[in-house]
């Protein structure tokens, strides 16, 4: 057994004490920082996982985006969250419910690392040998996402894209809201 | 002991998934909602990219003397859904700014009792 087990072990238990704190704390501040330890949390275990790829994007995106743009959005909306009376036992259950059929349907996986497991038999292995041959990149993370599936990273663009324009069209419409009232108002007096 | 070691990333990210889920399902702060969706998304993060792992592998970059990589196809979904989440998180928070913008408020109940007012 080598010691990146026990590095994972630690980092997984910090990153479950993140999760719960965030829904204890009430301070809205508080739960936006602890979202970005979590992030960054979970950036450390991509490298220890061995996803170099995935952990940089894990600690730009996930800790460095989200986190200012929800720091943004509770400069506007305040930080404090209301106590609520509303009863928690449905949720609660419903949860417990879920996570045990979950927990149970993990005994049939194949053990952490196994390097036999069904996954790693099909694909991957023509990738890892004929990726270099193919496009001569090293990284084969970044072969497969520009150069074979790149197609799909288009697609992603034109998610991302959508988005985009989803939040310039929720955020601009009070502004133009005005502008027509401003425009009534002239056309009034006209 | 040792069934702990090999499962433990297993459940963890389903106590993280669970986590998210609760604060999702639970809590009438709209930010928070949003946060438990990340908490959701990233456990689930966290299932393929174990899947992924060797032990005794090395990051899927081609060098010399090396023979034993790290599944490289799990790291790549992964990469293209955490740019994905990034997108619906901002579309959620700009939301969450509208709804504050027409209600003052971002707690559901609060939200969900000016709506019956004005059916009144």
């Amino acid at each position: 057994m080598s010691i990146e087990i026990y590095i994972d072990l630690i980092l997984v238990i910090f990153l479950a004490i993140t999760a719960l704190a965030v829904i204890y704390v009430r301070n809205l501040f508080a739960v936006a920082m602890l979202s970005g330890i979590y992030s960054l949390l979970m950036a450390s275990i991509f490298v220890v996982l061995d996803a170099v790829d995935v952990a940089f994007t894990e600690a730009s995106v996930g800790a460095g985006i989200s986190t200012v743009l929800m720091l943004g959005v509770l400069a506007i909306t305040g930080n404090r969250e209301k106590i609520s009376y509303k009863s928690s036992l449905l949720p609660l259950l419903i949860v417990i419910g879920t996570g045990s059929l979950l927990v149970y349907g993990t005994w049939d996986l194949p053990m952490f690392g196994d390097p036999y497991a069904p996954v790693h038999m099909h694909v991957a292995p023509e990738y890892i040998s004929n990726t270099y041959k193919h496009t001569g990149m090293p990284n084969i993370v970044t072969a497969v996402l520009a150069s074979y599936r790149g197609y799909d990273t288009l697609g992603e663009v034109g998610v991302i894209f959508t988005a985009g324009v989803g939040v310039l069209l929720l955020l601009s419409r009070k502004k133009m809201n005005k502008h027509t009232n401003a425009k009534n108002k002239l056309e009034d007096k006209s | 002991m040792e069934l702990v070691i090999s499962h433990i990333n297993y459940w963890v990210a389903i106590l993280l998934m669970m986590i998210g889920f609760y604060a999702l399902i639970a809590r009438g702060n709209l930010v928070k909602t949003i946060v438990g969706l990340n908490i959701f998304q990233a456990s689930v993060f966290l299932l393929y990219i174990t899947f992924g792992k060797v032990s005794g592998g090395t990051a899927p970059i081609l060098q010399k003397n090396t023979e034993l990589y790290s599944n490289p196809l799990p790291h790549v979904l992964i990469l293209t859904a955490i740019v994905v989440g990034v997108a619906t998180t901002s579309l959620g928070l700009a939301l969450v700014v509208r709804i504050y913008e027409s209600y003052g408020t971002i707690e559901e109940d609060e939200i969900a009792e000016l709506d019956s007012k004005e059916e009144d």
